[in-house]
């Protein structure tokens, strides 16, 4: 009899302290807010910078002269494993060698299918298309996903094979 | 009142549980039989997130099946992906770089780190502690980070490609898994704290959800589910992969059996992650990060298997080849679905709150059992 009060009072002195030894923790940090690493997104959207390999969606890389590296291969096409990139090609004479050759017109990516794996960049031999690190894709209308990479009027830089 | 108790006809009946419930984490629904609030029979209904993985498989290339593991058990990816690529590799029987497994195994066991930090601070949430979601997603954040750092992705990371990695390490990966090491062994006895001793938290763990050694061997319940029953069966252990034949770890047993045992069983288990990793994180040999490939992957006709240990237990990879691009078949044997089948066995006799803090300790990702 005696013993069992014993106990039912050490269990709520134990179940007491219990709690208190987890509430030390969180006062810790209630009087330590340097120690809080929450970001205040999206206040700070101007500072945010993402990591140099962080995968964001597919950019077609164009320099200052509008041109870029696709030859219109195909070689990313064939390794992205749902259909997120169509190459859409044209033929256009080469004017070195004066034979025709292939170019792309339209260059789709359809954003909302992508898985982000990187295997079209791996396959590109030109290295035309790299990730870039943007990362706010919410759009209104899912049409709006569907990009044309290649710019108005961009051509393919000279000697690219 | 006792006559009166004795004379009411009772019944059992049916209750479901999800698919749309907070403590299922995801979409499975279970169908209770219960009689008052116990326990009597719980069967599981699955197909709610069935993508057909292993079929999209089979019209797949190998590089390309690698990424469809990630949607899998989405928490242990990196493991995935590393299944599928050894699987792969023993049929090219492809020798990869010493670099490679080194790599492979740092951050296979940063990825079990970060999905039981999860499952800690989930586990908490659904016995009612909101503290330890935020706490363990603090810690998480900083493995995500030295993931987005080195593979490019948080989550799906596809870091894996058969014969080695997609990159090479980041210049910063050592310093920040080093500070990230430090970090978190300050860290993880903060855990033992808020929770392990909590009187609410072990009166509804201990002695809860009780599975015996024989019922996991004959579940199939591996990872620490499985050994927190006693059932010896760490696939790094037992058949090494990668780089775990030189590193220095003990297998994490518990006999009792209960959810508690699983509970101190995944702690345990942080610790010995956290002491592979600082074997290995001074000694990575310099060499290339990928074997020669060719661009366009056979496999010689025949069957090969693989099977690794996730943050859940064992994961099998089963490819049969018929000398084509892509597999002719692909079975996973995927950890969730067989610590799944034994909740029936855990559950009966319990109370409805019992059933949370089972599944919780079961550590159930949905998209891996269903595939
Ligand atoms: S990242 Fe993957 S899914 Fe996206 S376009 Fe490239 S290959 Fe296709
Ligand atoms: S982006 Fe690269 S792989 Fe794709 S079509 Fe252009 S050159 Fe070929």
């Amino acid at each position: 009899m005696l013993s069992s009060i014993k106990k039912y009072f050490s269990d709520i002195y134990n179940g007491v302290k219990s709690l208190f030894t987890g509430m030390k923790v969180t006062g810790h940090y209630v009087t330590h807010p340097s120690e809080i690493i929450t970001q205040q997104y999206p206040e700070n959207r101007d500072t945010l910078k993402m990591f140099e390999r962080f995968r964001g969606e597919v950019v077609l890389i164009h320099d200052e002269n509008n041109e870029h590296k696709c030859t219109g291969c195909s070689a990313c096409e064939l390794a992205c494993p749902n259909g997120t990139i169509e190459i859409i090609s044209d033929k256009a004479i080469d004017e070195e060698t004066g034979k025709p050759k292939k170019i792309i017109d339209t260059f789709v990516y359809h954003l909302q299918m992508c898985t982000f794996c990187n295997l079209c960049i791996l396959a590109c031999p030109t290295d035309a298309i790299k990730m870039a690190q943007t990362y706010e894709h919410s759009v209104f209308d899912r049409s709006e996903l569907t990009k044309v990479l290649n710019k108005p009027g961009s051509k393919i830089m000279q000697g690219i094979k | 009142m006792e006559e009166v108790a004795q004379n009411i006809e009772t019944q059992e009946y049916f209750i479901n549980m999800g698919p749309q419930h907070p403590s299922t984490h995801g979409v499975l629904r279970l169908m209770l039989t219960l009689d008052g609030e116990i326990i009597k029979k719980v069967e599981p209904h699955l197909g709610f997130i069935h993508r057909s993985i292993e079929k999209m498989c089979e019209k797949d290339s190998y590089q390309q099946v690698v990424h469809l593991t990630d949607r899998m058990d989405y928490l242990g990816c990196h493991i995935n992906n590393e299944a599928v690529c050894l699987t792969v590799e023993k049929g090219l029987e492809l020798e990869v770089p010493e670099r490679v497994k080194v790599i492979r195994t740092i951050i296979s066991e940063l990825t079990r780190l970060s999905s039981h930090q999860l499952w800690w601070g989930v586990m908490g949430m659904d016995l009612g502690a909101i503290t330890t979601f935020l706490y363990g997603f603090r810690d998480r954040e900083m493995i995500t980070d030295i993931f987005e750092e080195t593979c490019g992705a948080r989550l799906t990371m596809n870091y894996n490609v058969p014969g080695g990695l997609m990159f090479d390490i980041h210049p910063n990966f050592q310093n920040r898994t080093k500070q990230f090491l430090e970090h978190f062994k300050k860290k993880l006895p903060e855990y033992d704290e808020l929770l392990t001793g909590n009187v609410i938290f072990t009166e509804r763990t201990k002695g809860i959800g009780y599975l015996s050694k024989e019922d996991a061997i004959s579940y199939g319940v591996t990872g620490p589910s499985g050994r927190a029953s006693g059932f010896s069966c760490d696939v790094r252990k037992k058949n090494p992969y990668s780089a775990y034949d030189r590193v220095d770890f003990k297998e994490i047993l518990f006999m009792e059996g209960d959810c508690f045992a699983r509970y101190q069983a995944r702690i345990a288990e942080m610790w010995e992650s956290m002491k592979i990793i600082e074997q290995l994180i001074d000694n990575i040999p310099e060499g290339e990060y990928k074997a020669k490939t060719k661009a366009v992957i056979k496999l010689p006709p025949g069957e090969y298997y693989q099977r690794v240990e996730t943050p859940r237990g064992e994961l099998g990879v089963y490819i049969i080849s018929d000398n084509k691009k892509n597999p002719y078949r692909v079975k996973f044997r995927s950890p969730g679905f067989s610590n799944l089948s034994a909740l029936d066995k855990m559950a009966r006799g319990f109370k409805i709150a019992d059933l949370v803090a089972i599944m919780s300790t079961l550590d159930l990702v949905i998209p891996d059992i269903d595939r």
